[in-house]
């Protein structure tokens, strides 16, 4: 065993507590914004010092956002769109209360939304656009090029493209599809199942390919910056798949980094320039992994009290746009800012 | 059992009177906050944003069997839910009148976000005991919700005579001899007797003899002596003068196993594994408490289908019986070779 020259990150860390669990973050240019599990959204500066911003009345169940706002979506029925200096915008609120189960962002400014079984589309223009598709969604994305959005629910992905007439098209494959997105250049669609596997389409041919194989379920899944690998929570090793090919990883086994660790990685992101993915661990654990060689740098150490404990996840991290800042957060409310 | 949130599921064949217990739940002050999953909004004439409505969305997983389903709007809600614990003490879930208790009960058992936070507590089902004899007949429905339940309440007493109410009670546990059973008129029960029971009810396994059953027992006066050494086959008729009436039902039977002797482990799991894995599709509910050899702690577990969750309980009382008591309900069980290999299974 030998010990790798890497000095841990600790130093760098800018801790703080938002005393309420985290479920998602990301920079809004140079403030990290963090939904919480309930009303607000912190907005937090280089020096961890916090506003809290009150945007919802209830439960915060989704979250999104780019580079200039966080969009929410609440028990309250409503979807809420806030700025890095505490402006909000109510983008829409449903006219049946329901809840606003999740919440997609698409490059030109439009938003996509779902309550029950509708999806609703806010255009750039500001006209709105519903479907209703079989079952509830569990995921939305918009691809990256053209103005079409994948709706993830059972049984499949509707695929729809808000602005034209005709009938979406429906990819099937049975089973509960949650989280949903697109790869970088938009060839591959891949959810994450109810079950712990993930699902993919080549888009050109709807080719199917499944990842399976992990001890609990994917949460959370980022590209690297290159678009060539696919980074998963839900095992105990950080798992990439490899989409270096055309075929995506069919007929390929995942590379699994990092040294196994007593829980699984709960949340992750890929570093905006470099192969580098940050890695949040269900007991608090927190690293800096290298994809070329899997090298590891710990930036916080676990906090759980044993190994069935994981009321400390890591819940929430977000690279800044530049790849200087990481932004974490954790179930019990524990938050920091990594800078490099 | 636990800090975990407890989960009462709420069935009933159309009209029984479901909803009339939830308005009282929600409208009583009974000093606890309860957050309710309800599948018809308007019948609940209640504002209350504990107060969720749900689709009733089931899925099969992907194991390719039909019998592992699961609520997977329940998934969701109860995720929703978990944000704001704390704001509430218990979760109903009420399904449809003509629902399958299977997928609901299932997700607590399979979803692993769902069984962090949240456990079953009890299939609380109300029964019309006026036209349930007919429901049992017509609608496989009606059927599968009092094979499920751990609490009946046999609602609209009132409306029958008391051999009509002996000739329900009689069809009930044919199908269903370990669920206690709560007469009531207007669903008027003490809501203690059906919510947040912490597997209280549990524990009527060890004490009921099927086919030696006292029915209508409505408050918690455990003082009835059933003497613990009856033997009896449950398809047999007893005459007890009582009045109470024996069925055996055509295609819903029980099966209870009983062990004096400690149980071994290393082999009444993989037994059980294998079972619910074979013939999980018939079993709709199992239930046991067992002194495992060695053990000082009683351990509990309850199935639904195929699905399985156990744990140790607390440990064995000074003067109690260590005693092993394993339940079966379900359509064609192998009664002999599921009586087999639970004795291979008794500790030498
Ligand atoms: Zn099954």
């Amino acid at each position: 065993m030998s010990e790798q020259a890497v000095a841990s990150l600790a130093e760098r860390v800018v801790p703080f507590d938002l005393g309420v669990p985290i479920i998602a973050t990301r920079f809004l240019g140079a403030t990290a914004a963090f939904a919480c599990g309930e009303e607000m959204v912190a907005l937090v500066g280089a020096d961890g010092a916090a506003t809290r911003v009150a945007v919802h009345g209830g439960a915060i169940l989704c979250a999104t956002g780019d580079a200039r706002r966080i969009v929410t979506g609440g028990d309250d029925g409503r979807v809420v769109a806030l700025d890095a200096d505490g402006a909000i915008e109510v983008v829409a609120t449903d006219a049946k209360r329901r809840w606003i189960d999740s919440v997609a962002l698409h490059a030109d400014g439009a938003v996509a939304w779902s309550a029950g079984k509708t999806v609703f589309v806010r255009t750039a223009k500001g006209d709105i656009k519903s479907l209703d598709v079989p079952s509830t969604p569990g995921g939305l994305a918009f691809a990256p090029r053209g103005f079409r959005l994948a709706i993830a629910h059972y049984n499949g992905v509707t695929l729809w493209f808000p602005n034209m007439a005709g009938t979406p098209e429906f990819w099937e494959w049975k089973g509960s599809h949650l989280a949903i997105g697109f790869s970088r250049d938009g060839k591959f669609l891949i959810t994450a199942m109810h079950e712990p596997a993930l699902h993919g389409w080549r888009v050109a041919d709807q080719r199917h390919m499944r990842m399976s194989g992990y001890p609990s379920r994917v949460k959370s899944m980022d590209w690297s910056a290159d678009g060539k690998w696919l980074a998963t929570s839900g095992a105990d090793e950080l798992i990439l798949w490899p989409f270096q090919s055309k075929d995506g990883p069919t007929g390929k086994p995942p590379v699994m980094l990092a040294a196994p660790n007593r829980s699984c990685v709960a949340a992750l992101a890929c570093h905006p320039a470099e192969e580098v993915v940050a890695a949040g661990y269900g007991d608090g654990t927190l690293r800096l992994v290298r994809v070329s060689d899997g090298a590891e740098i710990p930036v916080r150490a676990a906090t759980a009290a044993g190994p069935d404990d994981a009321s400390g996840a890591i819940s929430a991290l977000a690279w800044d746009a530049r790849g200087q800042m990481l932004a974490f957060g954790c179930a019990d409310g524990a938050a920091g800012l990594l800078k490099l | 059992m636990s800090d975990k949130i407890p989960v009462t599921v709420l069935t009933g064949y159309l009209g029984a009177g479901k909803t009339t217990l939830l308005n009282r739940i929600l409208s009583e002050p009974h000093g606890r906050k309860y957050a309710v999953i309800v599948n018809e909004f308007g019948e609940i004439g209640i504002d209350n944003d504990l107060v969720i409505g749900a689709d009733e969305e089931v899925f099969e997983m992907n194991n390719g069997c039909v019998c592992c389903t699961v609520r997977g709007d329940l998934v969701r809600i109860m995720g929703g839910l978990m944000r704001r614990k704390g704001k509430f003490d218990a979760i109903i879930v009420e399904t449809t009148g003509l629902a399958d208790p299977a997928p609901v009960a299932q997700t607590f058992f399979v979803d692993d976000d769902v069984r962090a936070h949240a456990a079953l507590d009890a299939v609380v089902t109300v029964a019309d005991a006026k036209w349930l004899s007919d429901r049992l007949k017509d609608a496989p429905e009606a059927k599968n919700q009092i094979a499920f339940a751990d609490v009946i309440v046999l609602n609209k007493t009132d409306l029958v005579s008391a051999d009509e109410l002996a000739e329900v009670e009689g069809r009930i546990r044919a199908i269903n001899p370990y669920a206690r059973l709560i007469r009531a008129e207007r669903c008027q029960v003490a809501l203690a007797d059906v919510l947040e029971r912490r597997a209280f009810d549990l524990d009527r396994i060890l004490e009921i003899e099927p086919g030696f059953l006292n029915t209508g027992d409505g408050h918690d006066h455990h003082g009835h002596d059933h003497g613990h050494d009856h033997d009896h086959d449950h398809n047999h008729d007893h005459g007890h003068g009582d009045g109470l009436k024996h069925y055996h039902d055509e295609d819903m039977q029980s099966l209870s196993l009983r062990a004096d002797r400690p149980v071994d482990p290393a082999r009444f799991m993989p037994w059980l594994q294998a079972l619910v894995a074979r013939d999980g599709k018939n079993i709709l509910r199992c239930k046991g408490i067992l002194s495992f050899k060695d053990d000082d702690e009683r351990y509990v577990f309850q199935g639904v289908h195929m699905m399985l969750d156990g744990t140790h309980q607390r440990p064995w009382r000074d003067g109690e019986a260590r005693e092993s008591r394993v339940i079966f309900i379900g359509r064609d069980l192998p009664e002999q070779a599921i009586r087999d290999g639970f004795a291979a299974c008794i500790a030498a």
